[in-house]
């Protein structure tokens, strides 16, 4: 191998990068799309966990789709009003005056100490798995299973397993409606971030039956119901459910409930999972 | 005809690029976790090995080889290869914008992909005409997607998996591509073509 040789290989790599080069200049001319500067804007004030909670594909597609006027600037599910605002500065617009921020809760106080089991599950750590296999190892069909199959699709990891049963850190929990696709047994709701009270149960079956498979489950004995100045409890197929539009957050319905499941979220601290029930111990993770 | 077929075939199971080869491992691990992006990643390797073996071909045979320059093919091919990578996304995001948001994502990762670039080069060794270039490329590719398909039916299945802690995650994955490529070395033994 010469000179030469290595020169013309020179010269010819330089001359084919040269018209790859100019070819793909051409291209990018002809080609040119517009992109609305304000989706990535857009998609960088969001939380970018891509949750879906908002009913698009993920944040940059929701971003998309308030440039487009599909969707609002309060859409996003996970994230607060700061956000909100920061979305409705770019466009322009009003900031939303709330977003509703909600949190996840998963209707069960069924723990191991409480809640009575049929078998010895030793499946797939799956909930979907095991609730195949004669509804789960819970006696209550409403119970969690705490195999975590929440845990595994929350995108903001504030789901942890304590005691058996699956627990909401609120401090965490963005509202976005993942766990609750995700649960087999529909046990987890979303309720007002806000909101004090809430029933630690979800089983409809009559009270009797309730008492049988759990210490801890509502038997429907409408006791919540009466005592409840704000007429915010109905008690519906042996099982209390609070309306968040009424309820005041007196306490009167966690001091009346027998079977201490109704839990108040006002004695929330700073950090970790504290959930607290009356006359019940303070469970931490 | 009948000697393309086996060509083929033989490409997809006996040597097929992942199992047999070990081209191509960087995606197989990296995004065989669930079927669908598995098969999204497989669909933009077929793409693309198959165009770069069609322009690879023409521009070794046209361009490199009359000029002697037949012994820099490899460096020709990763720039023919990268500018044409570059070339489909700028006309997929203008012209087929669902297909440039479905692959769009893989296409950056497969430029400098050793599949790609060793379809295009066994091409070249083996001295196949155009329409064998490009079987041997598409085949190639099709044997690509269906072991990255088959894998993350396996990884799925592994998901529900309880496995010691060492083995959790990439250690059981390259266990499990061990024993996939076990199986296709079953293949090894048929004489195609």
């Amino acid at each position: 191998m010469n000179t030469t040789n290595i020169l013309w290989a020179f010269l010819w790599f330089a001359l084919i990068g040269g018209i790859l080069g100019l070819l793909l200049a051409i291209a990018a001319k002809i080609f040119h799309v517009d992109v609305d500067e304000r989706i990535p804007k857009l998609t960088e004030c969001l939380p970018g966990a891509n949750c879906g909670g908002c009913g698009y594909a993920g944040c940059s597609a929701f971003a998309e789709a308030i440039v487009k006027g599909e969707a609002d600037c309060a859409g996003c599910k996970a994230a607060g009003d700061d956000v909100a605002a920061a979305l409705a500065e770019i466009m322009g617009v009003e900031p939303p005056k709330t977003t509703n921020r909600m949190r996840a809760q998963v209707m069960c106080s069924g723990t191991s100490d409480y809640a009575k089991r049929k078998y010895n599950y030793e499946g797939a750590r799956d909930c979907t798995a095991a609730v195949k296999l004669s509804g789960g190892d819970k006696l209550c069909a409403n119970g969690c299973m705490g195999l975590g199959s929440c845990v595994a699709k929350c995108p903001f990891g504030a789901i942890r397993i304590v005691g058996g049963v699956a627990a909401v850190d609120y401090h965490l929990c963005r509202g976005c409606g993942v766990c609750v696709a995700a649960c087999p047994k529909h046990i987890i709701r979303l309720i007002p971030y806000d909101s004090a009270h809430w029933v630690g149960c979800m089983s409809c079956d009559k009270g009797g039956v309730t008492r049988a498979n759990c210490e801890v489950g509502c038997i429907g004995c409408r006791i919540c119901e009466k005592k409840c100045p704000a007429g915010a409890i109905t008690v519906k197929d042996n099982l209390a459910s609070i309306d968040y539009s009424k309820c005041t957050g007196c306490d009167a319905c966690v001091e009346a409930c027998p079977r201490k499941i109704i839990w108040s979220g006002k004695r929330q601290s700073e950090g970790g999972i504290v959930i607290t029930r009356l006359n019940k111990q303070t469970e931490e993770a | 005809m009948i000697e393309l077929f086996l060509l083929m075939l033989s490409t997809v199971l006996v040597e097929n690029f992942i199992f047999s080869r070990f081209y191509g491992i960087c995606p197989f691990l990296g995004v065989s976790e669930k079927p669908d992006t598995a098969l999204g990643m497989g669909c933009a390797v077929m793409f693309v090995i198959t165009l770069s073996s069609a322009v690879t071909w023409p521009v070794y045979h046209f361009i490199l080889e009359p000029f002697g320059l037949a012994y820099m093919k490899t460096i020709a091919f990763i720039l023919i290869i990268a500018a044409l990578v570059q070339f489909i996304e700028l006309f997929l995001r203008k012209f087929i914008p669902a297909l440039y948001t479905a692959l769009g994502i893989y296409l950056p990762l497969i430029t400098t992909n050793c599949a790609v670039l060793s379809s295009a080069l066994l091409n070249i060794e083996r001295g196949h005409d155009f329409m064998y270039s490009v079987a041997f490329g598409f085949s190639a590719a099709l044997g690509f997607t269906m072991a990255i398909v088959i894998f993350a039916g396996v990884r799925m299945r592994l998901e529900f998996a309880d496995p010691p802690k060492a083995f959790r995650g990439m250690p059981l994955t390259l266990i499990t591509a061990a024993l996939a490529a076990m199986a296709f070395a079953g293949f090894s033994g048929v004489k195609l073509g």
